[in-house]
């Protein structure tokens, strides 16, 4: 079995191949199911391939598929413990269910082929990203995700808004990627290899807490960068120009998790380097409230999903930051599951609504299409965290793990219990103005039903929000002792002990949530002139939270504005006129040389044999005055 | 026995000849056979010399030489007959396609 592990990215590699050349002649919906079918198998397979994790007691192996370069540890070794376990099946789960979904939606796109091409090269890029049993390998992955994230956020790159976000997206993750590299730039020098198994083993042995800070504030910056953290997180709102199942698995599910994966895998480092977890934690609180307040604004209904996200993902960094792995790991598997469902769900609205995204022109859409309010309806409620839904549970052990670590994390529970009531609030909002109230279509918009093939994958994610939560409860463990492996000998921050504490905090999350919710639908649930009249009163904060804090005209101002300042005069002050100026240069000289010495060619051969005779003379000459 | 520079003499008047046919003339089979008076003069002047000096490598030389001009005689006559069968003329100021 595990001999054929390689198959789990093999397979979705190779439709996405077979896809690139004959996908145009398979055409739709064949090649879309062929995809499809491909990251189901891989779902299957892993499923069947991590079985033995579930009893217990199975050993983590690796398996090495190429010796790339053996010297630096940088070869195609798979590893396969319970951690690249669960993320392979996240992936390959959600991915599954996203790929039916865009069967139906992607319908009638003159690129339709093309679309799942690039769906599949992503799933097999993340597939090597969490597999990897090297940080080169990680890295590989590292940067296809992101290639992939460019090119299908630039999907219909016809629209210039989607050209210049898919760039954006890019260059702004380059910017971690340099951070990412240095890191493992260091981690090399200080270990002489890149493998999982050679540096967290001598870990402790081999690192200064320095150049553990180093390292880890290094990889921090990288995840930052892909996992859309403050100050880089402006790519991701952007990304939503791509289609709504690009970002349910990429912008919201998988790829920027990445992140979150990358310091949880790394935890032996950050073991060694408090500091730098701490910097995890408060950078991911920042990014959780920063975003939430932008998110309560938004009139876009995908934005508020995308500010959203970039809030969950603070969520899981302040629980990795706060040496809470297994609760942040439990909170991307949920946040995949109810987020996906939210992106998918909001795709369905705005197909029906003829691609209208402003939720200020919908409304009453819960008896037009039942289903996906309803399974939104529950996503809303998991992202609240209101019991018995998954988000409670994940959201409610980060928050707790918090609030026992004590200290300056107790300062940034606080900040995640106000996000809390914040994201309830922002969450309702958005379903209040969606499916209830009054219409506000536009003129001939006719909301229909979503199609069976979309309704299918919401209802499953519908159920997976509903129960996905149960794997880890206070009450029974089960996620954490299935992870316990991976974190042998790394102390993890544990939710306090004990079920009155437990109620305690529970109780603070839910009282958030609630009122969140209960501000958000009696607020919302009144005629709109009543709500745009709450909006005006909160004036200027609520400007500034829908123009999501000037931000983007910030560092348009402070960088980018300077940068184009730099390109062009690099351009035409220094390479025009400098190195194009002196290759030119030489090239007229010898132009104009030639030019002047052209007519001492005048093709008659007595004018040869004249100068010729000339210099024999002159030699002569030179030789009886006595020369040499 | 003749003193050398009495050949000398001869072979200087010879070889200017040559060189002046060389720049007035304008048939190049005319001019073809300066060349040969030129390399004649020259010939002279290295047989007496080595004469004069008592040393056979002013002969071995002129052997040399003779060689290389029937070589040369070969090819400069055939590039003429070539010409004047295309052009029917072997007037060499009429082949000034080289100008720069």
């Amino acid at each position: 079995m595990i001999d054929f592990i390689w198959l789990i990215i093999g397979l979705p590699l190779l439709a996405a191949i077979l896809l690139h050349f004959v996908g145009r002649y398979l055409g739709e919906p064949l090649s879309g199911w062929l995809a499809s079918a491909a990251i189901g198998a891989s779902f299957v397979f892993a499923l069947v391939a991590a079985l033995p994790f579930f009893d217990g007691g199975a050993e983590a192996s690796t398996v090495l598929l190429w010796e790339w370069m053996p010297a630096i540890g940088a070869s195609l070794e798979i590893q396969w413990d319970p951690l690249s376990a669960l993320m392979t099946l996240v992936v390959t789960g959600v991915g599954t269910l996203i790929h039916v979904f865009a069967i139906s939606y992607m319908h009638g796109d003159p690129r339709f082929a093309r679309f799942f091409t690039d769906l599949n090269l992503f799933a097999a890029s993340m597939l090597t990203l969490v597999l990897a049993g090297n940080y080169a390998m990680l890295f590989l992955g590292w940067e296809l995700v992101g290639l992939c994230s460019y090119l299908l956020i630039g999907f219909w790159f016809t629209r210039p808004s989607a050209a210049a976000a898919a760039k954006k997206a890019f260059v702004v993750n380059r910017i971690g990627d340099v951070g990412f590299m240095v890191a493992l730039m260091l981690v090399f020098t200080s270990f002489g290899t890149l493998t999982f198994a050679g540096v967290f083993e001598r870990a402790p042995d081999v690192l200064t807490t320095g150049t553990a800070t180093a390292i880890a504030l290094l990889l921090l910056v990288g995840a930052a960068g892909k996992s859309a953290q403050v100050p880089l997180y402006v790519w991701l709102p952007d990304a939503m120009e791509g289609p709504t199942p690009v970002s349910a698995l990429i912008h919201a599910a998988t790829m920027v998790t990445a992140g979150v994966y990358v310091i949880a895998r790394s935890a032996a480092i950050f073991e060694l380097a408090p500091a730098a977890s701490t910097t995890v934690a408060t950078v991911g609180a920042i990014t959780a409230i920063w975003a939430a307040t932008i998110a309560l604004a938004q009139r876009d209904i995908k934005k508020v999903l995308a500010y959203s996200t970039v809030s969950q993902l603070g969520y899981m960094f302040l629980a990795v930051g706060s040496t809470a792995y297994v609760a942040g790991i439990f909170h991307l598997m949920t946040h995949a599951f109810f987020k996906a469902l939210l992106f998918l769900g909001a795709g369905a609205v705005i197909h029906a609504m003829h691609d209208e995204q402003d939720m200020h022109k919908m409304g009453g859409l819960l008896k037009r299409m039942p289903v996906t309010g309803f399974t939104m309806g529950i996503a809303t409620l998991a992202i609240a965290g209101i019991p018995p839904m998954a988000g409670f549970w994940s959201k409610d052990e980060i928050l707790a793990s918090a609030f026992e670590r004590g200290g300056w994390f107790s300062f940034l529970f606080v900040i995640g219990l106000v996000t809390a009531l914040l994201t309830s609030f922002y969450m309702s909002r958005q379903w209040v103005l969606v499916f209830l109230g009054e219409p506000r279509w536009s003129e001939g918009v006719e909301p229909h039903r979503a199609p069976r093939l979309m309704g299918v994958p919401l209802i499953i994610l519908a159920v997976l929000s509903i129960f996905g939560g149960l794997v880890n409860t206070p009450f029974r463990y089960t996620l954490e002792h299935f992870l316990e492996p991976v974190f042998e000998g790394i102390s993890v921050q544990h939710p306090p002990e004990g079920i009155g504490m437990f109620l305690i905090l529970a109780g603070l999350s839910v009282v958030a949530g609630l009122a969140g919710a209960g501000a958000a639908f009696v607020t919302y649930r009144q005629p709109a002139s009543s709500w745009q009249r709450f909006e005006e009163g909160l004036q200027p904060l609520w400007g500034t939270w829908e123009n999501a804090y000037r931000v983007d005209d910030v560092y348009g101002g402070m960088l980018v504005a300077p940068g184009k300042k730099a390109a062009e005069l690099s351009a035409f002050g220094v390479d025009l006129p400098l190195i194009d100026g002196a290759v030119n240069g030489i090239a007229g000289f010898f132009v104009g040389l030639g030019a002047r010495l052209r007519p001492l060619q005048t093709g008659y051969v007595r004018n040869y044999a004249a100068l010729l005779l000339a210099g024999a003379i002159v030699v002569v000459a030179w030789l009886l005055a006595g020369g040499l | 026995m003749v003193d050398p520079g009495l050949y000398m003499t001869v072979a200087a008047v010879l070889f200017f000849i040559g060189a002046l046919g060389m720049l007035v003339r304008r048939n190049a089979l005319v001019m073809f056979m300066c060349i040969e008076l030129m390399l004649n003069a020259v010939n002279l002047t290295l047989i007496s010399a080595g004469r004069a000096m008592n040393d056979i490598n002013g002969q071995v030389a002129v052997f040399f030489i003779l060689v290389v001009a029937a070589a040369e005689v070969v090819v400069g006559l055939a590039i003429i007959v070539a010409i004047f069968r295309r052009r029917s003329t072997a007037s060499v100021d009429e082949l000034n396609e080289m100008r720069g």
